[in-house]
């Protein structure tokens, strides 16, 4: 168990240490940080003296060291765009994100869920292939032009929902929420149903691939011959056991979520980090994408270790395959 | 060679492929929708209504026109016109010109780079097939639309400024092969791994066949089904990054536009009430991504040879 432990977590640690010197690559040779930092009118002399303090001038491998050694406190330095902390930038936007990929999340289990054990359990029925041709689109469409769809249809012909912001936000310590007031709900809706439309079809053809294995189970067929109710067999019995991934997966999406929710948070103007992040990359704000890139990765690559090492708990053999 | 020819139709038609298309109408449908769209796009200089790069074409006395059904619709501008005048059918005749290109052309690099990293790597083994299979570890552990934008932002910002907007269509398509390799490497690697302990392709080494031959003719061409679905649902993937990226205005300049920069540039006008400037180019671009999708589902299945 050890083994396995100390293995997957190296594992982990290369993988980040590899996206750190992505970020450090870019920082250090796109563009010239001391042109960006200064004005056109700066002195020579003013030139030299941030290129020293900025540590330009020492050696390779003593820049990425450092620039690891920042980052793990957190410190990526200053956004070259509006000269603030870019770790404040982001904590600032991190909680509207936050609150709209967790909002899909457990919009794509309320609804994935059911849509998942219908097909399972009326298979080849119209209804059946019908919600399975619509999980086909729902895939096909990208997520931008299902939220133009939606602010079409909910802000611009009927005007019930708005299409842009976040509402009014309530600051509880440094975490601002939406979830408080009316406005900020209403202003969730569309951003959270576009962002889980894909999420949606993902659980529901799980669900469904997982129930049509547990129903062809003996202990199902037990159940339904000791004459229960069809209902209780499907959902405490069978849905009960089609959990297990389920949950799985949705802890491993919510990274992409969280990457995903950058096209969303565009096309609804939600102030998340997603937006901070694109308009670092059309301003070019180097040490905003390069901080943006490190922090998605760690949560992407944070939650897949965890469910791994969670898994090699609960099953031996993982970890003996992974030991050998 | 006739003969060839004649026979050729004659197994097309005996083939397990040919009969279980017969009988699934979803992907019947979608390779005619496909087949016209492709054709209506490569042919777009020869049947659009309206040159839309020409700016000489453009009126501006027929411009926010709406489209021909209703009431102030003019012929010949069937989906509408757009703020500067431009036919919108045009627009995304051009558009899909661009998007279907741009896909194409990343499916066909990554398999290229995949194909011959997946053989080498599962034909030889040892630290090539290690330090590869890292390296896609590391890719795979990274949301690929974050990666696919960093790298379209990094190579912009490396090229001078003048070649930036002529070489979008090449940084995109890096872009998305990097992003895509990966998985031809990983399903090439792992049938290698298979084939190469099997008895024709020890006979070839016995005889000295050289190994880039053995590679090429004997073990390629066995391992060629999973990457064909591969290929199908990821040339809807790429059509679907490129227009992402664009949408988010690091994909193709609006002098060139693909359905995602139309889409971009569409959407300024949702407000204004000009909805078909960005309804149709949207409609476009989801029934390509979707007629590749049920495409791609169609051959899975009628590939597997567990489902038959």
């Amino acid at each position: 168990m050890l083994a396995f432990l100390v293995k997957r977590t190296a594992n982990a640690a290369l993988v980040m240490l590899t996206v750190a010197f992505m970020a450090f690559m870019i920082f250090r040779f796109v563009g010239d940080p001391v042109e960006m930092m200064l004005n056109e009118q700066a002195t020579q002399a003013e030139r030299a003296e941030l290129r020293e303090r900025l540590g330009l001038n020492d050696g390779f491998a003593m820049q990425f060291v450092r620039f690891v050694t920042n980052a793990l406190q957190g410190d990526f330095g200053i956004s070259y765009r509006n000269q603030q902390d870019v770790m404040k930038l982001i904590g600032e936007r991190f909680p509207a994100t936050f609150e709209l990929v967790i909002v899909a999340t457990i919009l794509s289990l309320v609804v994935g869920i059911p849509l998942g054990v219908i097909t399972a359990i009326h298979r080849d029925s119209w209804l059946s292939d019908t919600l399975q041709m619509t999980s086909i689109v729902g895939v096909s469409l990208p997520s931008f032009v299902v939220g133009i769809v939606l602010i079409l249809i909910f802000s611009i012909t009927l005007g019930v929902l708005p299409a842009f912001g976040r509402g009014d936000v309530v600051q509880l310590g440094w975490w601002s929420t939406g979830v408080l007031t009316p406005s900020g709900r209403a202003a969730l809706v569309l951003p959270a149903i576009s962002l889980s439309l894909f999420q949606i079809t993902l659980v529901m053809r799980l669900v469904r691939a997982e129930m049509l294995e547990v129903l062809r189970t003996d202990f199902i067929k037990f159940a339904r011959a000791r004459g229960l109710p069809a209902r209780l067999v499907n959902f405490r019995h069978a849905l009960r056991n089609c959990l297990m991934p389920v949950i799985t997966m949705t802890g491993m999406q919510i990274g992409n979520l969280i990457a995903f929710a950058l096209i969303t948070e565009t096309v609804f103007q939600w102030p998340g980090m997603g937006m901070l992040f694109i308009q670092a990359v059309t301003f070019v704000d180097i040490p905003v994408m390069a901080a943006y890139l490190v922090l998605v990765s760690f949560i992407f690559v944070a939650i897949n270790t965890v469910v791994d090492i969670t898994y090699a708990v609960v099953d031996p053999r993982l970890r003996e395959d992974a030991a050998r | 060679m006739a003969a060839t020819e004649a026979s050729l139709g004659r197994r097309i038609r005996d083939s397990e492929l040919w009969w279980s298309l017969r009988r699934h109408r979803a992907a019947q449908v979608a390779i005619v929708m496909l087949v016209v769209i492709i054709v209506s796009a490569f042919a777009a200089p020869l049947i659009a209504p309206q040159d839309p790069y020409d700016l000489a074409s453009l009126d501006l006395d027929n411009s926010e026109l709406p489209p021909v059904w209703s009431a102030d619709g003019r012929w010949p501008y069937v989906l509408g016109t757009d703020v500067q005048g431009r036919d919108v059918l045009s627009a995304i005749l051009y558009g899909s010109r661009v998007s279907l290109a741009i896909g194409l052309a990343s499916v066909l690099l990554s398999m290229a780079v995949g194909l011959s990293l997946g053989l080498v790597a599962g034909y030889f083994g040892g630290v090539i097939d290690n330090v590869l299979m890292r390296i896609a570890d590391i890719l795979l552990s990274i949301p690929t639309i974050l990666i696919a934008i960093l790298v379209t932002a990094v190579f912009r910002e490396l090229l001078p400024v003048g070649l930036r907007e002529t070489l979008s269509a090449v940084i995109l398509v890096c872009a998305i092969a990097l992003t895509a390799w990966v998985q031809y490497a990983r399903t090439v690697r792992a049938s290698t791994m298979v084939e190469r302990g099997k008895e024709y392709v020890l006979a070839a080494r016995l005889i000295r066949v050289p190994a880039s031959r053995i590679m090429l003719t004997h073990i390629l061409p066995n391992t060629l089904t999973p990457v064909m679905v591969a290929a199908t649902l990821n040339f809807g993937l790429a059509i679907l990054i490129e227009a992402t990226l664009s949408f988010l205005g690091v994909g193709m300049p609006p002098t060139e536009p693909s359905l995602g920069t139309l889409i971009r540039i569409g959407n300024q006008y949702l407000f204004s009430g000009l909805w078909w400037i960005v309804v149709f180019p949207a409609a476009q671009l989801g029934l390509i991504v979707l007629a590749v999708n049920v495409i791609g589902d169609w051959l899975r299945d009628a590939l597997n040879p567990k489902l038959r």
